[in-house]
């Protein structure tokens, strides 16, 4: 396979279609602004639909219409942008449409700055939207992941038939990297709907109706019930992550996305100098990678550093839940747009030997 | 020598406006500075500022100003004002920001005929993301996501907001005005008068929409630009007073 | 081996385009390679930066804390970003707009009065392709034929141009030898 040298954000648009994604609605905010523009052109060409929304909340539910009807969609945006999009999220996980959502991520609260920070986890793993569900959210660390990844969401999104959340950063959409890009699906092969997809009729010729309101509570907790047995499924068979050097390690950094890949940096000097230390990356942010921390033998680690680019911290919650107390977790964050440096996590980590 | 032109009082002398060169925001900020300070109304303003290149002259300006989520001016706006009547407001917002994502808080603020001024610059694009299609871009003008230009049957025409408030029974004020020659800024300068007094008065809403050009997205000289103007965007954005009650 | 280098200058002086180039070139030549701008509100009108990376496994952080070589096209970027270069690292200063000189022993320091070539090759856009040929003659993580290569894929059609940019990547490879 022949190799790019490409932009985040047109990597992700081109993965997308290539895994047979036929339509995208989107809205402009930096820094994802290449994914819409790039799909505007390219989705014509495939035969696919491209709509720029009035809104973001126009534009997801632009997605909601078009995925309820089988057909592989996606949207993007940006933290303000995710803010409007959490109604039709909402709607996606309720009414069970698979879709790929990703969010090229920036600092926040409101407007903040366009600059990549790891600060919309929260809102990607625990609460895309009021309404108690989850997306499934996975998390790249590069353009090459990037690709990857969003191409893997529409299989996820289908099996599970659910909204999958690419959780990127404004690092990871405007940098460019070498890149693998996967081979062009065949429609043809993709896996049918035709038992769900809206626009079609039971075979019986009765109607299939996509309604999100449950006038009963009964029929509400049932279904509240089967998206959990959903999540648990996932914790069971889907959790991902990367382990780096762990084996022998007295101290273990962890990190997801754009700083897992910082904080390699500063575990190989760190063992260039002798010092034992790993990394867990986590892939999946939702199911979390708990089983990573689990099977860690506490007796033999001393420390452990939670880094990511949010201050207040979001994914250290995630990790103290899996540690479970048995080590000492101590912070490195940046946040703001203030981009995690390899120095810093190092320092830290010496500082703490 | 007798002085015939001077720098609005309050405006900073140190931070500029920020904005590229040839850019309208910048010529209807002086022009509203200017209709602030003829009225003497600088210690009584709230200025409600878009997301968009809008808001990069907050260190120009030199007012109070409250920073709205993109499209959510007039909501603000009408709120500051019904709860804080001696206060002069105005919201100041672009295409993207007032006409499309922003456009039921748009429309609904005129209908309701709040006592705000609002301006609004319509570039033809989405200035601060770097050129996106916006719902005032021309007919056949290329975008970034509109790349071999605005089709009628994929984007529909050019919105007219103007006009289209013109039909409410509210608004007391609605004019369009553009900004790329002396002759046509003059007038707009009578018009911005005209809506701010209006306020001043206590007499209702008013709506001007000012046509600006975006050289670095247009990828235009000034010059150029300004005959695109002339030439294409005034026939799509006829120039007129659509509403004046007395 | 990884190698770093942050180019910086106004916007306008092709800063960004001799990072792509480098990226492409290392991309060609089998090799990992990051490219990332700062896409701040810097960029329209002032200064513009880029931090390239190329390297023969994957690369780690895109951002460096220590470059092993700044590339400075006006006087602004050396300001900011020297103190950034690691001791042993170097610096290319365009002497055609960066009056200031290196003053850390332990930095090797590289004059190239970009512009004053290019204008005396009769082009001042080949200004970047002179910087890109003293960042081959120097950063040893592409050869002389890589680079002639990409410039050759960029112009493109333009193969008119295709002379006067060889020699401007001759004069900038001769420049820090
Ligand atoms: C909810 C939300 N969506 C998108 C954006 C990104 N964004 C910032 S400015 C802007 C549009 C600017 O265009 P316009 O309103 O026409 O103003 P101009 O910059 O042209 O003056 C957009 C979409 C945002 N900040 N918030």
């Amino acid at each position: 396979m022949s190799k790019e040298f490409i932009k985040g954000n047109e990597a992700i648009a081109e993965a997308a279609v290539r895994a047979g994604c036929r339509f995208f609605a989107g809205y402009p905010i930096t820094p994802q602004n290449e994914v819409p523009e790039y799909l505007s052109a390219r989705l014509p060409e495939v035969g696919g639909h491209f709509i720029q929304g009035e809104s973001e909340i126009a534009s997801v539910f632009m997605v909601f219409g078009v995925a309820a009807t089988g057909i592989r969609s996606m949207t993007s945006s940006s933290g303000p942008g995710f803010a409007l999009k959490s109604e039709g999220i909402s709607f996606l996980a309720g009414g069970q449409i698979p879709a790929v959502l990703v969010n090229v991520s920036r600092g926040g609260p409101a407007i903040g700055t366009i600059e990549p920070a790891q600060q919309d986890y929260f809102s990607a793993v625990h609460a895309p939207a009021p309404g108690g569900f989850r997306c499934f959210v996975i998390a790249p660390q590069n353009v090459q992941e990037a690709a990857d990844f969003v191409y893997e969401a529409f299989d996820i999104a289908d099996k599970y038939r659910t909204p999958v959340y690419v959780l990127a950063d404004g690092m990871i959409g405007n940098m460019m990297e070498v890149v693998e890009l996967p081979k062009m699906r065949d429609l043809a092969e993709l896996p049918s709907n035709d038992s769900w997809r809206f626009n079609k009729y039971n075979d019986d010729g009765s109607a299939r109706i996509l309604s999100t309101y449950m006038p009963m509570g009964e029929l509400m907790q049932k279904k509240n019930k089967e998206m959990a047995a959903m999540y648990e499924a996932w914790e069971k068979n889907e959790q991902r992550w990367e382990e780096y050097m762990v084996d022998d390690a007295e101290y273990i950094v962890t990190a997801y996305g754009s700083s897992a890949r910082i904080a390699k940096s500063a575990v190989k000097e760190l063992r260039a100098e002798g010092v034992k230390v790993g990394l867990i990356r986590a892939i999946t942010l939702f199911p979390f990678p708990k089983d990573a921390f689990a099977k860690l033998d506490y007796a033999k680690v001393k420390k452990m550093f939670c880094a990511e680019m949010s201050i207040p911290g979001q994914y250290i919650y995630d990790v103290q839940n899996a540690v479970l107390g048995q080590s000492q977790i101590i912070p490195i964050q940046t946040s703001g747009g203030v981009i995690l440096e390899t120095d810093m996590v190092v320092a830290a980590v010496k500082e703490n030997l | 020598m007798e002085k015939i032109y001077e720098r609005v009082s309050f405006t900073s002398k140190t931070s500029p406006t920020g904005y590229c060169p040839g850019c309208g925001h910048g010529t209807a900020h002086k022009l509203f500075a200017r209709a602030l300070e003829h009225f003497n109304l600088r210690d009584k303003t709230v200025l409600v500022y878009p997301v968009g290149c809008g808001g990069l002259a907050m260190p120009w300006i030199n007012v109070n100003v409250i920073g709205a989520a993109h499209g959510r001016a007039g909501a603000i706006a009408t709120a500051i004002k019904r709860a804080n009547p001696e206060n002069f407001v105005i919201s100041y917002q672009g295409d993207g920001d007032l006409a499309a994502i922003g456009t039921a808080e748009t429309i609904h603020a005129a209908n309701r005929g709040e006592s705000i001024t609002v301006i609004f610059i319509n570039n033809a694009n989405f200035g601060m993301t770097g050129g996106q299609m916006a719902p005032t871009t021309m007919l056949g003008q290329t975008a970034t996501t509109a790349q071999s230009g605005r089709s009628l049957e994929e984007h529909g025409a050019p919105l007219r907001m103007a006009e289209m408030i013109a039909t409410l029974d509210a608004p007391k004020y609605v004019a369009r005005f553009a900004l790329h020659d002396a002759k046509n800024i003059l007038k707009a300068q009578q018009g911005i008068m005209k809506a701010v007094e209006l306020q001043v008065k206590g007499e209702g809403y008013s709506f001007v929409e000012l046509i600006s050009m975006c050289p670095t997205n247009w990828k235009k000289s000034p010059a150029e630009c300004a005959n695109y103007i002339d030439e294409t965007v005034l026939k799509a954005f006829p120039l007129g007073v659509f509403k004046d009650v007395k | 081996m990884e190698k770093s280098v942050l180019i910086a200058g106004f916007g306008g002086q092709g800063v960004m385009s001799i990072g792509k180039m480098l990226g492409y070139a290392a991309s060609d030549a089998g090799k990992y390679a990051s490219f990332y701008p700062s896409y701040g509100a810097e960029q329209r009108g002032g200064t513009a930066n880029c931090t390239v990376i190329i390297s023969d496994e994957e690369i780690g952080s895109p951002a460096v804390s220590k470059l092993d070589m700044l590339i400075a096209m006006n006087q602004p970027s050396f300001d900011k970003f020297a103190k950034k270069v690691k001791k042993g690292g170097s610096i290319i200063v365009n002497s055609s707009l960066v009056t200031s000189k290196v003053e850390d022993s332990d930095i090797a320091a590289f004059y190239v009065p970009a512009n004053d070539i290019a204008n005396d090759l009769g082009s001042p856009k080949v200004a970047n392709i002179v910087i890109l040929g003293a960042y081959i003659g120097l950063s040893g993580a592409l050869s002389e034929e890589d680079g002639k290569a990409i410039i050759k894929k960029m112009l493109g059609s333009k193969a008119d141009l295709l002379d006067m940019n060889y020699q401007a990547f001759d004069k900038g490879l001769q420049a820090v030898k």
